[in-house]
């Protein structure tokens, strides 16, 4: 049952209904992405749930979600529509030798012919949506030129059919690593959201949705140590959903603190670069076993 | 459910009447109005691109929100107005700077002063601010840090400035008086006792906490000593970094960072932005044949060879003597940032004697480890620590010549300062020959070119000399780097 918010704390508690521990922006943004029907462009480094908050704000909303995926090299015909051309030749042959041509054409360039790629599929939908426009920073600037039109209007011009207007407002999410700049026309019709690493905190706090029965001091020793790998100059720092991994894991071995033993057993699942790894033996190895001559001090 | 199309004209309508100020359907009055626009005005002068477009979505999401709370108001404006991380950091400077001064304004022309700065002054010191009660000021700041209230958290750093930091009384360094009233509030991470139960103090207080209320009580003591000095310093906020390459001897590392992070995002992006332009480059004839067969064989789409952005071989000659030093280390660290969109690279420094420090850059990943191991094991200096380009072409030829090829590029990084020894040109252009190009990147302006012992012209008839103090410069410079062969002359 889709439902409209009227308060981003609304917004805010639906998304943790689900899982997604939002802060304040982010729930602020989303809140207002809804009411004015604006897209929203979220963008932060690797790992910080851009893609997760997509999936939730649908979940709550009671939204399907309908999801892009960019690449480099991703054209219309995958993103928006395409004609299926082996139906159409199929109809052509099916065709009795005598009929007009005008016939035909008014026949296979119906919407029976069309095959909707997402973008489409948003647009034509019934209900409204939650299109996720995944790393739109991967795709070459001629698409994103291209989205201008959908993102502002709502709309998609076919040539053959018209244009098709969308009967809903979807609610649209664009995520972006910052791999490279996007267009200013882009940015000019999204909301801006800036999803950062999450404090200590808060961070602590997602863990603890996600691993309940993972001993609150284990826990907080956790999103410290997570802090001070990501302070270390790493080639992919480890992101939320590795620290819930890495917590989940703790509890399966029985875990009952994290010393420099633990961390080194279990530390693949945070740190996936063989430089990486020795990086972080080396200096975070190193602390936890200073730590744990006053190790009272540094947990609590 | 309210069908989401019918929003639309009703946000149209708001955002006119915002835009217009027509107080019936609209809670943002005229005064407020302007105020936006003004601070609009303030953005695009510190250099954020600001549209009209953009001021409107403020206007029609302010209405929302119950924006008369700080943060919301802050966050809502924030996201409307400014869309890169960039733009966020200014933002952020100018909102502070822009609402405290517009603030400060309408107290004046109101004629409204403040109890604690105004008066306070004249009995602060007989009457102890008798009116503030120091004890429950201190059990509203802990419960304060201890349910995150941002907005209560900054009345209270007022309050407890006005309350434990008389005026006159400051140190001068904020940091010591931060301390200072820290201290005075008890403010420990540790539980303490004698405090009553449900105080958030008999458990200690979060020290993040502890740490975003320092950081008002800073923000608030600028506040006064710029009110007291009444002047705002007007330096525009993260631009200076474009103006020249750091320079000194401990230059500041996390800006070389930023610049480098940035490079590193235009040059991935480089290739992409020719291949959309160099679209007549060859048919892929099996890409082409594959494709046809959705069109029964016959060849509509062609498919093109993509123009790859050419990743040439590297090698990096770096004078490190004192006189260009800081450009050095900055300009090795860039490339070496750079090094996943090289195929190969080496790397050499140079004063009197050349040396090889590939090595060095692979193991270390911190800049200030860099430059210590080449000054302690590089071994370039001989006697007088003076650069002398010719014995150094010598033996750098002698290092590479089987290595050079022509697809081979050869950076020099140096003022070709040779002082007055002799310049080795023709083994330099022994280098350049069998090199498929070559680069001089000077770190001196042109204008003193060819001035004194600086032999530049010497060189630069076998190579391509840039100057290269700015970050713009060097970016210019990166960009001739990667550039797709067919577009260079």
């Amino acid at each position: 049952m889709p439902t409209t918010p009227d308060r981003p704390e609304e917004v805010s508690a639906g998304l943790i209904d689900v899982g997604y521990l939002p802060d304040d922006a982010t729930a602020l943004v989303a809140f207002l992405a809804i009411k004015l029907g604006k897209p929203i462009l979220v963008e932060g480094p690797a790992g910080v749930g851009k893609t997760q908050l997509a999936k939730s704000l649908a979940e709550t909303l009671g939204r399907e979600l309908v999801r892009l995926q960019c690449y480099e090299g991703l054209d219309e015909a995958k993103a928006l529509y395409e004609w299926n051309y082996r139906k159409q030749l199929l109809r052509i042959q099916a065709e009795a030798q005598d009929t007009g041509w005008t016939e035909v054409q008014d026949d296979i360039f119906g919407e029976e012919f069309l095959l909707e790629r997402p973008l489409m599929t948003a647009i034509a939908s019934p209900d409204p949506v939650v299109l996720l426009i995944d790393e739109i920073d991967k795709t070459d600037q001629e698409f994103e030129a291209m989205l201008l039109e959908l993102l502002s209007d709502f709309q998609i011009s076919i040539p053959e059919l018209g244009r098709i207007e969308a009967s809903t407002m979807p609610l649209v999410l664009l995520t972006s690593n910052n791999s490279r700049e996007l267009t200013e026309a882009l940015k000019r019709r999204c909301l801006y959201l800036w999803i950062d690493y999450p404090s200590l905190e808060h961070e602590l706090k997602i863990v603890r949705l996600h691993a309940p029965e993972l001993d609150e001091k284990i826990s907080r020793r956790l999103v410290e140590v997570i802090a001070m790998v990501r302070d270390l100059d790493l080639k992919k720092p480890p992101s939320i959903a590795e620290s819930i991994d890495w917590a989940r894991a703790l509890l399966l071995l029985g875990a009952t603190d994290i010393d420099s033993k633990t961390f080194n057993e279990t530390m693949s699942i945070i740190v996936k670069h063989r430089t990486d790894i020795d990086i972080v033996a080396e200096r975070v190895g190193v602390k936890l076993d200073s730590a744990e001559d006053g190790s009272s001090a540094a947990s609590s | 459910m309210p069908p989401p199309p019918d929003k639309r004209p009703s946000r149209e309508a708001s955002r006119r009447a915002a835009l217009f100020s027509e107080p019936l359907e609209n809670p943002l009055d005229a005064g407020l109005t302007a105020h936006l626009v003004e601070f609009g005005e303030e953005l695009r002068g510190e250099g954020v691109a600001l549209g009209t477009s953009e001021l409107l979505d403020a206007f029609s999401a302010l209405p929302e929100v119950a924006w008369n709370e700080r943060t919301l108001f802050r966050e809502t404006l924030a996201t409307t107005l400014a869309k890169s991380p960039e733009d966020r950091a200014i933002f952020d400077l100018v909102f502070e700077r822009f609402f405290f001064r517009a603030t400060e304004l309408a107290a004046l022309t109101t004629g409204i002063g403040e109890a604690g700065s105004g008066e306070g002054e004249g009995e602060g010191e007989g009457g102890g601010n008798s009116e503030i009660d120091t004890e429950a000021l201190r059990e509203q700041i802990a419960r304060a840090i201890a349910e995150q209230n941002e907005s209560a958290l900054r009345d209270l750093a007022r309050l407890s400035i006005a309350a434990f930091a008389q005026p006159g009384e400051g140190s001068g360094v904020l940091g010591v008086d931060v301390q200072r009233i820290r201290r005075a509030l008890g403010l420990r991470t540790d539980p303490q006792e004698g405090v009553p139960q449900d105080d958030p103090r008999a458990e200690g207080l979060p020290r993040e906490g502890i740490r975003r209320f320092e950081q008002l009580l800073r923000q608030e003591l600028e506040r006064q000593q710029i009110e007291r000095t009444s002047s705002l310093p007007a330096a525009r906020p993260l631009h200076e970094l474009d103006r020249a390459l750091p320079s000194g001897p401990l230059q500041d590392l996390a800006s070389v960072h930023r610049v480098v992070t940035q490079l590193k995002r235009r040059l991935k992006t480089q290739g992409q932005e020719h291949r959309g332009h160099r679209r007549h480059a060859q048919v892929d004839i099996r890409r082409t044949m594959r494709a046809s067969l959705q069109t029964g064989g016959v060849p509509i789409t062609l498919r093109y060879r993509p123009v790859r952005p050419r990743r040439p071989e590297l090698f990096v000659i770096c004078d490190v003597s004192t006189s260009v030093t800081s450009a050095s280390v900055f300009f090795l660290s860039v490339m070496h940032a750079l090094h996943d969109s090289f195929r190969k690279m080496r790397s050499f420094v140079f004063i009197e004697r050349v040396s090889e420090v590939t090595e060095v850059f692979e193991r270390e990943r911190d800049f200030k480890a860099v430059s210590e191991a080449i000054a302690r094991d590089a071994g370039v200096a001989d006697i007088s620590g003076y650069t002398d380009y010719g014995r150094v072409w010598g033996e750098l030829l002698e290092q590479i010549q089987d290595e050079l090829h022509p697809r081979a590029t050869v950076i020099v990084l140096g003022d070709a300062r040779t002082n007055g020894r002799a310049p080795g040109a023709d083994l330099f252009a022994q280098i350049a020959a069998r090199a498929g190009r070559t680069y001089w990147l000077n770190p001196e302006p042109r204008l003193y070119w060819n001035y004194g012992d600086s032999v530049i012209d010497t060189y630069a008839q076998y190579c391509e000399a840039y100057e290269c103090w700015t970050t713009a410069q060097l970016e210019n410079f990166v960009k001739v780097l990667t550039a797709p062969e067919a577009t260079r002359p």
